[in-house]
Formats: structure tokens, C-alpha cells, sequence
């Protein structure tokens, strides 16, 4: 039976990048995923107040949809509809009272309580797939590519959803070492990309986004990968402020991490949608002579 | 064996329904609409086609011992015993305003004329007032994602009541919302019939109009004639290319 994809409303907008490189990925490594034919937006933040249930209905709705269809997991691409999906699950299943005050409100839906495994292409990849698998599928490595792994916060925070250790991970860097990238550890790996203070307060996120950046140029990385759409926007589409705005800031490309995995695998460029990201990232794969040709 | 058949009235059961709070005795067989005109109440707005489509009728109702709010057009639902009754026929939702030939058709014009789109948390309650059982929370959902054609797709059958819009704890005007997505839908992302501007061509070039003329002027008894004795019918399993015999105006 396929596995259960839930894409995110970003991926079908802003971030096709992400989805379409993923897909072609995913259809390389025979990972059979389907996408729910019904589902809504998961809200994308997990409401931190403890009595703000009315936010966990629309991630628990999503979770109704995949079990109603018999499916046992469902595959994340997007790290924020990860976070919010498994934090939702981990409440049904673990919190009886605030499950019953969920269900009963959710009369029109079967009743839930956490059934459905919700896991992100990344831990997919390491604990069912396997690092020596996805290394035999290799087409075009990353060789000679040095690219440092940005984990933002929604992969490891709350330690009860974190795919790894929520201060020390090596997931992100065991996938790119996996790929045949030069791995660059950088001290800001972890940090806020500024997430949507751009929104109300645009020049604190620039700022600790320009860190993030200048902390990984200076351990020698040409590029940064990453998982999530907010974190690239943050980082990647904006950019250019940061570059206009401090003296000495570098260029660094900008990738999903899906996009590195789909090239590797030898996915056609054009279907990893390059056009997306900013002009360095396909260039940089050019000089490094992983891909033949800058997409048109 | 007797050649008569001998009619006899059946009087229809009298049940109590409760309209805006007061009671009322009506025939239990009369339809929402029909038993607040038999309790003496006068339509002079709220009330449209009455034949379940126009959406101008919106009732909700509440039946004793259930905590469910139950909708329905009032001329297309019959009364039910101590059901507590109220006509919502019109719900203000501000609808926006833009010009349609300006716009381009993409999710970002929608999300700017709707801001409160992204107000939705999927609480459903749209959905299950709907009279018409639209998943009005589906196609809120798709717009999210920027997917007009699925929204055009699934608020197909929204006759605009308004109840969506009654129930949202996000405020959202989901039904103007859903109808920008139908119209976008149409006018944007459909294709377009190409064959439609041959066709206009031809009847200004006047390839019709000696069969309009002739119709045209005709009598009243020719008219009837050519109606029901010469319009050739199509067969009720007529294939995709069936034409009729006298094809001079096709």
C-alpha cells in the first residue's frame, strides 16, 4: 500500500520546489506515496497555549483523513506541517481528556487518537529506507560540494517530535554525507531563521538570518540545504536585503534538501525547478559539474 | 366489482412547529415555507424560486432533546413535530469589490481581495450548515493552497445562502469568496471553446438569418405546425454524432 502524503498549501504555491523535486525524488527510490485526496491546511504553527484546542483541529482533521483511509503513516515534506502534525498526534494520543474535548467536537468526523505515524522524508530515509540503500540509487554525487546543514527549529523542537537529538543531530548531515557532499558543521545550524518575524518585524529577522549565513560561509560552506519553505524565504528570497544590508556578506545558494537529493539521483534539473530558488543554486551545481547545464 | 373508485379526503395529522419562539398548529405535510403561509405569514422578501435552487429561504432549526443545528431551504423542507424554527434569509458578508477584466486569475489576487481566507481553522462548521451539503470547508482549503479550480469545482453547488458565512468563527465570506473562484475558474483557467468564435462569425455573417426571418414571420398556426409536426426530435440515445435530416440551419 502506498504511503500517505500530505504536500502543505506552501508546496503547491510558493514552494513547488519542494514538492516537485521530492516526487521526482521519491518515484526514483520507489517510495510509493499518494497524495490525500482530501485535506486541509494544517495551520502551520502549533499553538503553544495549552487550552487553544480549536488550532489542533484542523491538524487533527488532516490525521481523520489519513486513518480513514486505512493508512498507517503519512509522509511530510514541509518541517512546519511536520511539527504541527506530530505535535497534533502526540496530543490525541497522549492527552486523553484534551482527546475527548477534540472528538466531541469534531462530531461529524470518526473518532481519533493518534493511530497515524507521522514522519518527514528525512527519518523516512534513515530508519526505513536506509543511508546504504539511498547510497546504491546514486547517479550524479555531490562530490567536491561543500554544503552545510541548516536544521532550523521545527525539526528538533519539541524533543517529544524531534527527529534527532534536539542539540547535537547528525540527521541532515548523515543525508548529505549520504549524497557525497563535503558536510560543513556550523554553529548556527540550529538557530531561527527570524521565522515570521519578517512579517512584524522584518529588520530583527534579516539580522539573525545574516548570521546563519555568515556563520556557515565562514566554515568554508558553498551552500546551505534546508527543509523548510519559511526558513527559505527567510533565508534564500530574501537574501538580497541581507546582502544589500551588511558589508561582506557572501552569496551562499540556497536549496531544499530534496532538490540536492533529486540531482544526485540524477532527476532531470528542469524537475527539481531551479528557476525557484536564487540563480546561484543551479549555477553552483553547474561549476560543480552535477548538473550539465543551467536550466533555461 | 364496482366501476367507481370512492375518493375519500385524508386529513393531513396537525403537528406543532415553533417559528421565532411563538407555536403553531400545521399540516404535518406542508413544506417550511408553505406552513408559515398557512400560519398566516406573508412573504415579501425570503422567499424566491421555490424550487430549492435561488437560496433565498435559508431556515435553521433546532428539534427538541439534540443539540445539532439543523439547516435547509424552507421550501424544500417539511416540517417536523416541535422543531424550533427561524428564517435566516440573508446573512451580511461583505463582498469585494474589483475589476474583473483587471484581474489575472492567480491565488494571490484572491488572497488580496480576501485576506481572511487564511482566518480559517478548519472548525467545519461551514460545511455542516450547508444546505446544499457543500464542503464549504474543502474548497476554503484549496484556495489556501492556491488551487482556484478545485474551489470552482466543489462550491459548484453553492446557491449563495449565506448560512456558511453565519457559522464561521473565522468571519470569512466563504460564499462571495467561492464565487470569485468559479468566476476566475471560467474565465481564466477553463479553455476556451474555440468553435465559439467561428459560430459568432457565422451568425454575422448572416448565416442564420434567413431561417430566423422566415420563423420570424410566420403565423401563429404555421409556427404551431412547424413546432409540432416538422421539428424533427432528437432520439432520447442519440450518439455524440447524431444530425438531424434538414440541416440548412446547422
Amino acid at each position: 500500500m502506498s504511503i500517505a502524503y500530505y504536500p502543505g498549501c506552501t508546496l503547491k504555491t510558493k514552494g513547488k520546489n519542494l514538492e516537485k523535486s521530492a516526487l521526482a525524488a521519491m518515484e526514483v527510490l520507489g517510495i510509493d506515496v499518494e497524495e490525500l485526496p482530501r485535506w486541509n491546511c494544517c495551520g502551520a504553527v502549533y499553538s503553544l497555549a495549552d487550552d487553544d484546542l480549536i488550532h489542533v483541529v484542523a491538524p487533527v482533521r488532516d490525521l481523520v483523513r489519513v486513518a480513514e483511509r486505512g493508512q498507517d503513516t503519512v509522509i511530510t515534506l514541509c518541517s512546519m506541517c511536520y511539527n504541527t502534525l506530530a505535535r497534533a498526534n502526540d496530543l490525541m494520543k497522549n492527552d486523553e481528556e484534551k482527546r475527548k474535548t477534540i472528538n466531541d467536537f469534531m462530531d461529524e468526523e470518526p473518532d481519533y487518537s493518534g493511530e497515524v505515524r507521522v514522519v518527514h522524508l528525512l527519518d523516512y530515509l534513515r530508519d526505513e529506507y536506509g543511508w546504504d540503500k539511498l547510497k546504491e540509487k546514486l547517479k550524479s554525487p555531490l562530490n567536491g560540494m561543500k554544503v552545510a546543514p541548516y536544521y532550523g527549529c521545527t525539526l528538533l523542537r519539541p524533543k517529544e517530535v524531534a527527529l534527532d537529538h534536539p542539540d547535537r543531530p547528525v540527521l541532515m548531515h548523515e543525508f548529505l554525507e549520504t549524497l557525497g557532499a563535503d558536510v560543513v558543521d556550523f554553529p548556527n545550524a540550529m538557530e531561527c531563521c527570524g521565522s515570521y518575524q519578517v512579517l512584524g518585524n522584518p529588520d530583527a529577522a534579516v539580522e539573525v538570518s545574516h548570521e546563519i549565513l555568515s556563520g556557515a560561509a565562514e566554515k568554508g560552506a558553498e551552500a546551505l540545504a534546508l527543509t523548510c519553505p519559511l526558513c527559505d524565504f527567510n533565508l534564500g528570497k530574501r537574501q538580497d536585503i541581507i546582502l544589500e544590508k551588511y558589508e561582506g556578506a557572501s552569496e551562499v545558494p540556497i536549496y531544499y534538501f530534496t532538490q540536492l537529493l533529486a540531482v544526485a539521483l540524477g532527476v532531470a534539473p528542469e524537475e527539481c525547478h531551479f528557476e525557484l530558488n536564487r540563480d546561484s543554486a543551479a549555477q553552483l551545481l553547474k561549476d560543480k559539474n552535477i548538473i550539465s547545464a543551467v536550466p533555461a | 366489482m364496482s366501476t367507481t373508485t370512492e375518493q375519500t379526503a385524508v386529513e393531513a395529522k396537525m403537528i406543532p412547529i415553533y417559528v421565532m419562539g411563538k407555536k403553531y398548529e400545521v399540516p404535518e405535510t406542508l413544506t417550511i415555507m408553505k406552513a408559515l403561509e398557512y400560519a398566516g405569514y406573508k412573504y415579501i422578501r425570503g422567499c424566491g424560486c421555490r424550487g430549492g435552487v435561488c437560496g433565498a429561504c435559508s431556515t435553521v432549526y433546532r428539534k427538541p432533546g439534540d443539540y445539532k443545528i439543523y439547516t435547509g431551504l424552507a421550501c424544500q423542507t417539511v416540517v417536523e413535530p416541535e422543531m424550533y424554527l427561524t428564517q435566516l434569509p440573508f446573512y451580511p458578508a461583505n463582498r469585494a469589490t474589483y475589476d474583473f477584466h483587471a484581474l489575472e486569475g492567480n491565488p494571490e489576487e484572491i488572497f488580496g481581495l480576501y485576506p481572511e481566507l487564511f482566518r480559517c481553522v478548519a472548525c467545519n462548521a461551514c460545511s455542516k450548515v450547508c444546505p446544499m451539503d457543500v464542503e464549504v470547508m474543502d474548497y476554503i482549503a484549496a484556495l489556501k493552497r492556491g488551487d482556484i479550480a478545485a474551489a470552482a469545482q466543489i462550491s459548484f453547488d453553492c446557491i449563495q445562502c449565506g448560512l456558511c458565512a453565519s457559522r464561521c468563527m473565522g468571519e470569512l465570506p466563504q460564499y462571495h469568496i467561492g464565487q470569485l473562484a468559479r468566476r476566475i475558474n471560467g474565465a481564466y483557467l477553463t479553455p476556451r471553446a474555440e468553435h465559439l468564435a467561428t459560430m459568432v462569425a457565422n451568425i454575422e455573417a448572416g448565416r442564420y438569418t434567413e431561417c430566423l426571418n422566415k420563423l420570424k414571420s410566420a403565423d401563429e398556426d404555421e409556427l404551431k405546425r412547424l413546432y409540432t409536426e416538422e421539428r424533427e426530435l432528437e432520439p432520447a440515445q442519440a450518439g455524440e454524432d447524431w444530425t438531424p435530416k434538414e440541416n440548412v440551419c446547422l
